[in-house]
């Protein structure tokens, strides 16, 4: 394996810093391109929502490319652009984040506009209306796929305590009530440097980059955060189902089972485990679903795909700070009932559950593990995100550790973490029926 | 053996006795390589009563050689993090996958194995079709592949190479079996019609042989190129509706046929594009539709210049209640474009986008592989890359003005739409 060890690990240098204010900056030369990437973490996200606010962490995340202060609404096209350069952001259930991507020379712009974004978002009351729909019409966009829709409402179904219950874009009625004052509100109480981490990789010197982050970010104020107080689901006690009849042409059948958090001793056996049964994804939120996982030879594939009852399955397990989802998702072949889908699926379950798995599975497992590390780090865009995501839900030195963490799963590990985490009275199944469509 | 080497991202080429090509770049920035196969046997290849054949291949050429069941090609894969993406295009099958370095001569000679001698085992192509089946059932629930599809469709017809579905109907895959699949491999699927792009963490040199070691004996007569119907003249606007009670949002494709890729107005019919739909959040119709008028969260604008003249396609999904409006909007913007052209400042920016962002582009093993297939398949010359910002330069707005007046007037334009809507737009 003399060419995996060359798999340099993602945090090897990376110099990390405190500003006075309490914002982390982590940065990390990669001179392999003339790119710079910067993304700047917050930790909120729709489990920091409260009933009646749902979405409003994704809202705030849209308004806050709508110009600020020192970028005025008609100079926010463009200010990238000019460079070159990219940029988004995504908001999930721990954690919301900004990006750019860019030639070297845009650095200073980079930092200008998320130190902007970080104080100066105008919430112009035009512009969040206007946003409201575009948000509405993301949330119906996302309900015109049976897939989206039965995710969203097994998810619901399978926390009755923890906010990771709500989706992200949130329900529509919160969607339709909020106003322009709560997410100003929301904005000001979470957008402060004690909350935020701010990543830099590629093309820069460190010196130069972090004399630049102080300037940008250094004048800076801390602020109060007033974090919810922390909540534990309630261990499942029985099975829960969710069955939707609906419109459609086609049945999909979702099992998500209570899992461990990033956190948790069983998480990295969880992972292996998901290898097995469904291929391995990886473990970057921003390019792992981007290809496809090798998962011909995976144990579910086999029995339902080659088995002629799904035309796909996949399974997800993401490192989240509190314990989420495993989720394993299928989609019916047609003429397949879901009820012999369901059998199938759960016998495979069963299966691991009651025999564990074999050295050469679990061997295989962790070697594709393994290869999709070094595949995810192909770039300084992917490279940065993993530093930020982790340090947002836990540790940026964690990256620099993902390795020897899969490596050290061992048989005994994948086995009792399915035997326990798989078991009936800790899973949500969720049917998607389909109706004749109307002529 | 011929090779030839450029400056720039300088990828080494070099076509085997057999007629094959091979392209390779090295890049050291993981221990990886990309490796990713294009073959002309695409779907403007299907027989016009038979379409789906290209799509169906594509599901089924790894699905067993003369020597290696599918289960061991599965495992060879699979336990070396493997996974290998077959897709379909108008004129390619692609197989793409990237691999640590320690395991390339293994994955090359399966994926030789693969290109070159797929049996189609009948096991194999009934249970691929019950999956292609599902995927077409899903897709006739989709507004946005049923609004994409249709409008394809429109512009060039139900028959033709670019308006036909890729994965067939129901009808025409269940009448697809093993025989017709290896005929149309053995007829499509040559060395004269495959070219290889490897990028990584290897010496071009030792690429391009590990390369010939895979295929250099592949002996098979040169398959004819596509014949393709002319695109139909549009005359006037045509509007059509599927009405999909059933969901939530309304997917708009709106549409023109536009030039070739060697058209010489290529360079300004691009830029023109970037302007009207792309440049930051959707170019004019992001400032218009989602910006200022929050109807729908993406709109946007592609153009594919093609063998022949490809689509500019338009797509937006929106409330129903705004469909009229959203359709309303794009004509305006289309109009302005086409009466005023873009203003030097547009120009600018979007000049210095598109060539700015070509690093970006370039980063990744995956990204250089592909633009290197482009660059093969459309013959722009292995120093593409750095001919590019001056093909854009040149430029001028008024060759612009001129791309957006002959190709986007919304008194030509061909729409559908697909979702909970049963208006009937202007």
């Amino acid at each position: 394996m003399a060419t995996l060890e060359r798999s340099a690990p993602a945090a090897a240098h990376v110099h990390e810093e405190v500003l006075a204010n309490g914002l982390r900056v982590l940065i990390q030369e990669m001179h392999t391109t003339p790119l710079a990437s910067v993304w700047c973490w917050y930790r909120v996200g729709s489990k920091d929502e409260s009933s009646g606010q749902t979405g409003v962490s994704h809202w705030v995340e849209h308004m806050n490319f709508k110009g600020t202060t020192n970028i005025p609404r008609d100079k926010v096209k463009g200010i990238i652009e000019q460079f070159g350069g990219y940029w988004n952001g995504y908001t999930w259930i721990d954690q919301t984040t900004y990006t750019e991507t860019a030639t070297r020379d845009a650095l200073d712009r980079m930092l200008f506009i998320e130190a902007e974004r970080m104080t100066n978002c105008l919430y112009d009351p035009a512009d969040c209306e206007s946003e409201r729909t575009v948000i509405i019409s993301e949330l119906q966009g996302g309900e015109n796929d049976p897939d989206t829709l039965l995710d969203q409402e097994l998810t619901a179904a399978a926390f009755k305590a923890h906010p990771y219950r709500h989706p992200t874009i949130g329900w529509l009625a919160d969607l339709q009530a909020m106003t322009r004052e709560d997410l100003y509100a929301y904005y000001r109480r979470f957008y402060v440097p004690n909350n935020a981490t701010l990543v830099v990789v590629g093309d820069v010197e460190t010196k130069d980059a972090l004399r630049a982050v102080v300037r940008h970010f250094g004048h800076i104020a801390p602020g109060e955060i007033g974090r919810r107080l922390p909540t534990r689901e309630p261990e499942q006690l029985g099975e829960r189902r969710v069955t939707l009849r609906r419109e459609g042409t086609t049945a999909y059948l979702k099992i998500g089972y209570h899992a461990p958090g990033f956190g948790d001793a069983d998480f990295f056996p969880m992972l292996v485990l998901d290898a097995v049964l469904t291929g391995a994804k990886g473990i970057n939120l921003w390019a792992s679903f981007r290809t496809p996982p090798p998962q011909r030879s995976a144990r579910l594939y086999r029995a339902l795909v080659d088995g002629r009852l799904a035309s796909s399955v996949m399974g997800g397990i993401v490192p989240t700070a509190e314990p989420f989802l495993y989720m394993i998702s299928c989609t019916a072949t047609a003429g397949t009932p879901l009820a012999r889908l369901e059998e199938a699926t759960l016998a495979e379950i069963e299966a691991v559950r009651q025999h564990g798995l074999s050295a050469a599975e679990r061997d295989k497992a962790v070697h594709q593990l393994r290869a999709r590390l070094v595949f995810e780090n192909d770039s300084i865009t992917n490279i940065a995100h993993q530093l930020g995501y982790f340090e947002t839900i836990a540790s940026w030195r964690l990256v620099s550790t993902l390795r020897e963490r899969i490596e050290a799963v061992t048989v005994d590990q994948v086995a009792a973490a399915a035997a326990e985490r798989l078991a009936p009275r800790n899973r949500t199944v969720g049917w998607f029926e389909p109706l004749p469509v109307s002529p | 053996m011929t090779t030839a080497a450029h400056r720039g991202l300088a990828p080494s080429r070099a076509t085997l006795d057999n007629g094959a090509v091979v392209i390779a770049k090295q890049s050291q920035t993981t221990p990886a390589v990309t490796l990713h196969a294009a073959i002309a046997a695409g779907v403007v290849f299907d027989p016009s009563d038979r379409p789906g054949i290209a799509h169906f291949l594509s599901r089924t050429i790894d699905r067993g050689t003369r020597t290696r069941p599918a289960d061991a090609i599965a495992e060879e894969l699979d336990r070396r993090g493997v996974s290998l993406a077959v897709t379909v295009n108008r004129h390619v099958v692609s197989l793409v996958c990237t691999c640590l370095v320690e395991d390339l001569d293994t994955i090359l000679a399966v994926l030789a194995d693969i290109v070159r001698h797929p049996i189609f085992p009948a096991e194999e192509v009934d249970t691929r079709r019950g999956e292609i089946i599902t995927l077409i059932r899903q897709d006739e629930d989709n507004p946005a592949t049923m609004a994409s599809e249709g409008l394809l469709s429109d512009l060039y017809g139900a028959a033709h190479g670019y308006g036909r579905r890729t994965r067939g109907t129901i009808a025409s895959v269940e009448g697809i079996d093993r025989s017709t699949l290896a005929r149309f491999h053995q007829e499509r699927c040559a060395p004269g019609s495959l070219s290889l792009v490897m990028v990584g963490d290897i010496e071009p040199a030792a690429a391009i042989d590990a390369a010939a070691a895979a295929f250099a004996d592949w002996e098979a007569p040169l398959p004819p190129p596509a014949q393709l119907d002319p695109v139909p003249p549009q005359a006037g606007r045509r509007v059509r509706v599927i009405p999909m009670m059933n969901k939530a949002q309304a997917d708009i494709a709106y549409g023109f046929t536009t030039i070739r890729r060697s058209d010489p107005t290529y360079y300004a019919h691009w830029l023109m594009n970037n302007i009207l739909g792309q440049y930051s959040l959707g170019g004019r119709l992001g400032d218009s539709i989602r910006e200022r008028q929050g109807m729908a969260y993406y709109v946007y604008s592609a153009l594919d210049a093609n063998v022949i003249p490809g689509p500019l396609i338009i797509r937006a999904g929106v409330n129903p209640a705004n469909v009229d409006r959203a359709i309303a909007s794009i004509d305006e913007e289309l109009s302005k474009l086409a009466a005023d052209g873009p203003t030097d400042q547009e120009l600018a920016e979007s000049k210095q986008f598109l060539i700015g962002s070509m690093p970006r582009h370039l980063e990744t093993n995956v990204g250089i592989a592909s633009f290197l297939q482009t660059v093969e398949f459309f013959g722009l010359g292995l120093d593409y890359d750095v001919r590019v910002p001056a093909l854009l330069q040149a430029v001028r707005g008024e060759e612009v003005h001129e791309a957006a007046r002959r190709t986007v007037d919304p008194g030509r334009a061909t729409v559908v739409v697909a979702g909970p809507y049963s208006g009937q737009p202007a």
